[in-house]
């Protein structure tokens, strides 16, 4: 029987993103549900309801929820194209960088995409030093998965389109190539791929909408 | 070559029991050594210089960090004894999203439960007793989150049923009336030795943690 795989997302959503490359750099054919966040649909609720959020992988009417679950299921389920590296302990370096980069990454830059002022500078120190220890991971590397993208290229794949929208929106240089050379060739061959080339959101909508997203914020924020 | 695995730990720490609960299961040798973390080891500062936390497993000298990373890097090492997750594709990924969940949700809520006052702390501690509410619907009347096998999701939660006489204490709540099944799902763990011998006694880790407490609201 054939299998029937269906991914829930936005056109906006970089963790859908993750999902999305991943099905795509293994030749799974998918079906594309797009939820508008608003409003969300019957069957996201009912297929997340702890989260109510997309990605959600649903694999022969069966839900898989969370974008780094999500990966790892698909990697043990469609075996071309590996991501993960074999060794444990490799895998276990891996999976320490990919929770680093949602832990922290995501967080800091959250945090000076929606702050301003005094905040937002101190934000800033932050997102530099979590970059440069993800710098460092690159060291003698083109990809984080060695000559081709693996697993954490995916799981920070976001920083190569998203970062330069966010620099867009507040006015301040995170990724300067002086500083990340590494980090810079990076996004340059990563976003290279034909996977992930044909996969970007608009760039245009990501700015309007980060920037409606920020002032929406810093309103809210104020009125507190 | 005989492993050599080294747990750098906290006794308290419901992180540090995991990696201890997982070790035991597997029935692995391993030193243990506890860290001050007022006064880190120059050995945790080297073996986990992004984070500087417990636990850190040191197998054969090369460290691993992060207590679900490290109890996923210690069922793939020795699998062949007490599998820790299941073997079909879609109940590992069923598995590793409520340990996902506790992850993510139990640590920060029992924080603000432990040191926070007011109307902080009455959001703490609904929003934690809502989460037991929703893992003991999960677990519903299996014998372990993992069905008939005790497995990462055990795992991951077992540590805070030594923080339960803590909740109870500090957020005046009592969790065996209202989630009777997770607190007998907590005494079943108990009766396994892997995991009697490695959680500490509730009312030790309740007087640890009002110490700490102390010393936090006097800064």
């Amino acid at each position: 029987m054939a299998d029937v795989v269906k991914v829930f997302r936005t056109w906006s959503s970089p963790f859908a993103l993750r999902v999305i490359w991943a099905l795509q750099l293994k030749g799974v054919e998918y079906e594309t549900i797009f939820e508008d966040i608003t409003n969300k649909s019957p069957l996201l609720l009912q297929y997340n309801p702890t989260y109510k959020q997309v990605p959600v992988l649903v694999h022969n009417g069966k839900p898989i929820l969370e974008s780094l679950v999500i990966l790892e299921y698909i990697e043990e389920t469609w075996k071309e194209n590996p991501l993960l590296p074999e060794d444990p302990y490799e895998r276990a370096t891996t999976r320490f960088w990919a929770k680093f980069g949602d832990d922290k990454l995501v967080p800091s830059v959250r945090g000076v995409l929606m702050t301003q002022g005094k905040e937002q500078e101190e934000g800033i120190p932050v997102v530099i030093e979590t970059l440069k220890l993800i710098e460092e991971q690159l060291k003698g590397k083109k990809f984080f998965g060695g000559e081709t993208i693996g697993f954490l290229d995916i799981a920070l794949g976001w920083t190569a389109n998203l970062m330069c929208v966010f620099e867009e929106v507040t006015g301040i240089k995170f990724l300067d190539a002086e500083t990340f050379p590494l980090l810079s060739a990076w996004i340059e061959n990563f976003s290279d791929v034909s996977v992930i080339k044909q996969n970007w959101p608009p760039r245009d909508k990501l700015v309007l909408k980060f920037q409606a997203a920020r002032e929406k914020c810093l309103a809210e924020a104020a009125t507190k | 070559m005989a492993d050599e695995v080294i747990l750098l730990d906290f006794w308290p720490s419901p992180f540090g029991m995991r990696v201890r609960v997982a070790l035991a299961e597997k029935g692995i040798e391993y030193e243990y050594k506890e860290e001050n973390l007022s006064d880190k080891s120059p050995l945790l500062l080297k073996m986990n210089p992004v984070k500087k936390q417990i636990p850190v497993l040191i197998h054969n000298g090369k460290p691993v960090c992060e207590s679900l990373i490290i109890v996923r890097y210690i069922d793939e090492v020795w699998k062949h004894k007490s599998p820790l997750l299941p073997s079909d594709a879609y109940q590992r990924a069923h598995a590793m999203f409520w340990a996902d969940y506790v992850d993510k949700k139990i640590y920060s809520l029992a924080r603000q439960v432990w040191l926070s006052s007011g109307e902080e702390h009455e959001a703490g501690k609904n929003e934690l007793m809502g989460c037991f509410k929703l893992l003991e619907g999960e677990l519903g009347d299996k014998t372990y989150f993992g069905d008939d096998t005790f497995g990462i999701v055990d795992v991951a939660l077992i540590p805070f049923y030594s923080w339960f006489y803590m909740f109870e204490q500090c957020g005046n709540m009592s969790i065996e009336a209202e989630c009777p099944k997770l607190v007998a799902w907590g005494k079943r763990c108990m009766e396994k030795e892997s995991v009697s011998k490695s959680l500490p006694d509730q009312h030790k880790v309740y007087d640890l943690l009002m110490d700490l407490k102390k010393k936090f609201l006097a800064k």
